[in-house]
């Protein structure tokens, strides 16, 4: 294994590396990820040639870490070494959008608002999102998507990479090339290892190319929000929607802080016709069934600007940040790369109970979050300033912990919920685990063994330290 | 099977749930796919995951393979049993433990039949929507063990999209749980690589499943066409206008004529093909598409359309394509069922390659199939009496799924790879491909003792370097394991 403690530009490429790949470099201080210096960064133009880098890396005995955009490389633990970065920039290619048959085939390196703009000139997209809507970060790429498993308020109506991801193509740590799935939606032919790449962090292979299956991209769309005051009344409002007949994309909620009000809101897709058929249904339920203020945003964008129709007081945080009002809200400059994001993923119907653990553990242990996230599908993003003293946060993060650990009391399943720390500054970093508890870890080091032996592909990055 | 193995299982589920007799175990020696029979040394009907856990301890101690086994409607051989080996069936873990309305999942255990999970939501106007067509006896367990599909996967998904955790019993004998019923949970997606794994990766001895709402509308449309070309048409076209039906079905001609001699459903004279279209959601959507749908087959030449409107009117629609592979019993002594796929877009030039094949060979094949998703189900028919039309028979079922693979398909779609087609895997897929997947098999089971002999032609040896096999390996030599 590798040292990857050193940070010389002029280190010496390997002439392996340098033949198995023309575009390699030494890395520089830039390259370093989550404070672990690389040691060299290699692009490969095909995945022959990223197998003939993984294959000199093996046989140097390197330690790889996986690179697209980069848009969220500090997610995740940070690798325990990383001599070599394999950077997927070059596999850039859509490979085959098969419009008929709503399919896309892509390389790992193609970003996602690239493919998004050649889809849509067959009125397609990938039903994918991540992080809160509207949200603007930089565009990352199809395998870093799909490396970290990341889905934003359509995963309640299309869940996540997993789900849409139908077939994949790899690379293995010994530069074995190895593929599962296909290009047709409906298949059960072998082991389906796109699952097991989903969310891998890039610990398993490197993912060399994808196929989606695709969907009819919306002409129109709209959200409604619902202005709750508690967290028992946003439940009940979140639940409302849901159990409208009237097809939900996406139920999201954001509470930027202890003393702000809580936005619920529910997006609605479609033709026009369509949406403003169960948009009109959907307000007249919500207004009826809740004490909230409710309003509808411009049907179009999420972003766009919203007239109140009930002439009712805006969200308070809203109104101050003089945004749309009625779109999910998303709190500018708390989910910065500095910032503390802790993910929450529960059974929805405890969303009420959820918050109330989030809000008190918070306030034990002085931290005031702002939470957001897809209220329908029981997954959160909490996130804390990074100012807040590291200690505090991450007494917080354990409190958490044990609080929702506690829910599964008495249950039949052993764990109905986890918190994992996404992003963090190193302070905090430094002073929690940031995976928490896992369930299955020893099938799941079993896996780790199997597809890479020697530990070599992005170390320590995951959960249980895999 | 040694006698010391029935007394060991005996112990643990008690004497009335062990069956050693040779002509009980016969009742248990084919699946669905009854091509393939094998009687089970021993079948053991445990009741809880505790004497799951304890048997498979009991296999793993002794070196004897095992294989689990739901209602056994399976059609790709995945519940074939050994006859040096236990046949584990769940029939007996049939509690649905809980119903979370809010959550919108269900717990329940492996044995418990699709349809029953469904009834046990419907109060809650909720449903599971995978609906495999034998959901009235077939397993939860085993359609996790498959990732059954059915003909509404086309909107709702398969079975992988419903499940979200499972507590499963490892080929080691541990209890464990995959997931937390989140969907969310952190670490590798063992739920997503578990589900569909055929029984080789352990047995599911709890479920936690995904609820969907029951939606506020479904209409179902009858089309009939006189050619199978513009049935076809009338399919891309259905797709192409943005529409994402519940279900779309199609037969051919010949499976039509089975299903009248079966069950007289009464589908328009002189059909070449019908459409069965299914559209469900919010009503005002579930009208305006009814129109769009009942407008496009008009102009792709459908010359008759029927609409149900009701549960009763819905049926009858939908008898004629239920019954279709019983029916063909009706016009043929014996078939093959086939599950091959193509990207929807290839369908028109692979059925009319079908008919060529058909032609050539003077083997009938009738087309009963999911059209909106590419799933063919071609019924291969022969004549079991006569020499050599059984061979000939499975040499057309064999190219059509060649055919599939060429067009960029799949071998399987819902029914499993099985016993039934793990020599086609190959042709679908490299040596390193199997060899990799196998990687997952090792992780889970490395002695190679769940259900062995299923999905992979050739079983990777757990531990052994690819490409390196210069002696049988030592569970071959000593007989604990087959490879073929």
């Amino acid at each position: 294994m590798g040292t990857g403690t050193s940070g010389s530009a002029a280190e010496t490429i390997p002439a392996a590396l340098a033949n198995a790949c023309s575009d390699i470099a030494a890395a520089s201080d830039s390259d370093a990820i989550g404070g672990r210096q690389a040691r060299f960064v290699a692009a490969p133009a095909s995945a022959n040639e990223a197998a003939a880098l993984l294959r000199a890396a093996a046989d140097l005995g390197l330690t790889v870490v996986a690179r697209g955009s980069g848009s969220r490389q500090h997610w995740g633990a940070a690798p325990a070494s990383c001599d070599l970065i394999v950077d997927t920039r070059r596999l850039d290619r859509v490979v085959e959008h098969a419009a008929g048959d709503l399919v896309v085939t892509t390389q790992a390196g193609v970003r996602l608002d690239d493919l998004a703009a050649v889809l849509a000139t067959a009125g397609q997209r990938l039903a994918l999102d991540s992080s809160s809507a509207g949200q603007r970060e930089p565009a990352g790429t199809v395998g870093g998507m799909i490396a970290t498993g990341a889905a934003g308020p359509l995963r309640y109506r299309f869940g996540g990479p997993r789900d849409l991801l139908i077939g994949i193509t790899v690379v293995r740590a010994d530069g074995t090339i190895a593929r599962s799935g296909g290009k047709v939606v409906k298949n059960v032919a072998g082991y389906d290892l796109g699952k097991l790449f989903a969310g891998s962090f890039g610990t398993l292979g490197l993912i060399t190319e994808a196929t989606f299956r695709l969907h009819p991209k919306p002409e129109t769309s709209t959200w409604i929000a619902v202005i709750e005051d508690n967290p028992q009344s946003a439940a009940e409002t979140a639940r409302a929607m849901a159990d409208a007949p009237l097809a939900p994309s996406a139920i999201e909620l954001s509470w930027p802080s202890a003393a702000d009000s809580i936005a619920v809101s529910v997006l609605l897709e479609g033709d026009r016709a369509s949406v403003d058929g169960r948009a009109e249904r959907m307000m007249s339920l919500l207004t009826r069934g809740t004490a909230g203020s409710v309003a509808r945003g411009t049907a179009g964008s999420p972003s766009g600007h919203t007239k109140r129709p009930d002439g009712r007081s805006a969200h308070p945080t809203l109104a101050a940040e003089g945004r749309d009002q009625t779109a999910p809200v998303h709190h500018r400059g708390r989910t910065a790369s500095a910032a503390t994001t802790i993910r929450i993923a529960f059974w929805s119907g405890e969303l009420a109970t959820v918050l109330g653990i989030i809000r008190e553990s918070g306030a034990q242990h002085g931290v005031d979050p702002a939470i957001s996230g897809s209220a329908g599908a029981g997954v959160l993003e909490v996130s804390v300033d990074h100012e807040v003293d590291a200690e505090a946060v991450a007494g917080f993060i354990n409190e958490l912990r044990a609080r929702l650990g506690a829910m599964a009391a008495g249950g039949v399943v052993p764990s109905v919920a986890s918190a994992v720390v996404v992003q963090a500054p190193p302070e905090v970093r430094d002073s929690v685990e940031m995976w928490g508890p896992v369930p299955s870890l020893r099938l799941m080091r079993a896996v780790k063994d199997q597809f890479d032996p020697e530990h070599r592909l992005a170390p320590g990055r995951f959960a249980g330290g895999i | 099977m040694e006698s010391a193995v029935a007394a060991d299982l005996t112990q643990i589920c008690g004497a009335d749930n062990v069956i050693t007799d040779p002509q009980q175990l016969r009742t248990y020696e084919c699946d669905g796919l009854t091509a393939h029979r094998c009687s089970p040394g021993l079948v053991v009907l445990p009741q809880s995951a505790e004497q799951v856990a304890a048997i498979v301890r009991v296999c793993a101690a002794r070196h004897i393979p095992f294989v689990a086994r739901g209602s056994g409607t399976g059609l790709s051989g995945g519940a074939l049993p050994r006859a040096d080996g236990v046949l584990i069936v769940t029939s007996k873990m049939r509690s649905i433990i809980a119903v979370d309305v809010a959550s919108r999942r269900a717990i329940v255990e492996p044995g418990v039949t699709n349809l029953a999970v469904s009834k046990a939501a419907e109060p809650y106007g909720l449903f599971y929507a995978p609906d495999p067509s034998s959901q009235v006896v077939c397993s939860v367990g085993g359609n996790v063990a498959e990732n059954s599909g059915g003909a509404h996967c086309l909107k709702h998904g398969f079975t992988v999209h419903h499940v979200a955790g499972l507590e499963i019993v490892t080929p080691d004998g541990e209890i464990t749980w995959l997931g937390d019923g989140t969907g969310a949970a952190p670490g590798y997606d063992l739920v997503g690589a578990f589900t569909g794994s055929e029984g080789t990766l352990g047995i599911a001895t709890k479920i936690v499943v995904r609820l969907t709402p029951i939606p506020e509308a479904v209409t179902t449309l009858l089309a009939a066409f006189t050619t199978m070309g513009a049935g076809g048409a009338a399919v891309s076209s259905i797709i192409g206008s943005g529409i994402l039906p519940a279900a779309i079905e199609m037969m051919d001609a010949l499976a039509i004529e089975a299903a009248e001699a079966a069950v007289r459903c009464g589908y328009p004279e002189g059909a070449g093909a019908v459409l069965i279209v299914e559209l469900d959601g919010p009503a005002a959507d579930v009208a305006a598409q009814t129109d769009a749908v009942r407008e496009i087959c008009t102009a792709t030449g459908a010359y008759e359309i029927r609409a149900a409107q009701n549960a009763a009117e819905r049926a009858a629609i939908w008898t004629g394509r239920k019954s279709a592979f019983a029916a063909v019993g009706r016009i043929s002594p014996a078939y093959i069922v086939q599950d091959g796929v193509v990207p929807r877009t290839a369908l028109p030039a692979v059925l009319d390659r079908i008919t060529e094949l058909s032609a050539e060979t003077g083997i009938r094949v009738a087309n009963v199939f999911h059209a909106g998703d590419g799933n063919l189900h071609p019924l291969v028919l022969f004549d079991d009496r006569v020499p050599g039309e059984q061979a000939a028979a499975e040499k057309v079922s064999g190219m059509i799924l060649d055919l599939c693979i060429e067009h960029g398909g799949s071998i399987t779609g819902e029914h499993g790879v099985g016993v039934d087609k793990s020599r086609y895997m190959p042709r679908m897929f490299g040596a390193d491909d199997l060899d990799t997947m196998q990687l997952l098999r090792c992780a889970f089971d490395p002695a190679g003792l769940c259900n062995p002999g299923k999905v992979f032609p050739t079983p990777r040896l757990c531990g052994e370097v690819p490409g390196v096999r210069r002696a049988p390996h030592p569970l071959v030599a000593s007989g604990l394991i087959d490879q073929f």
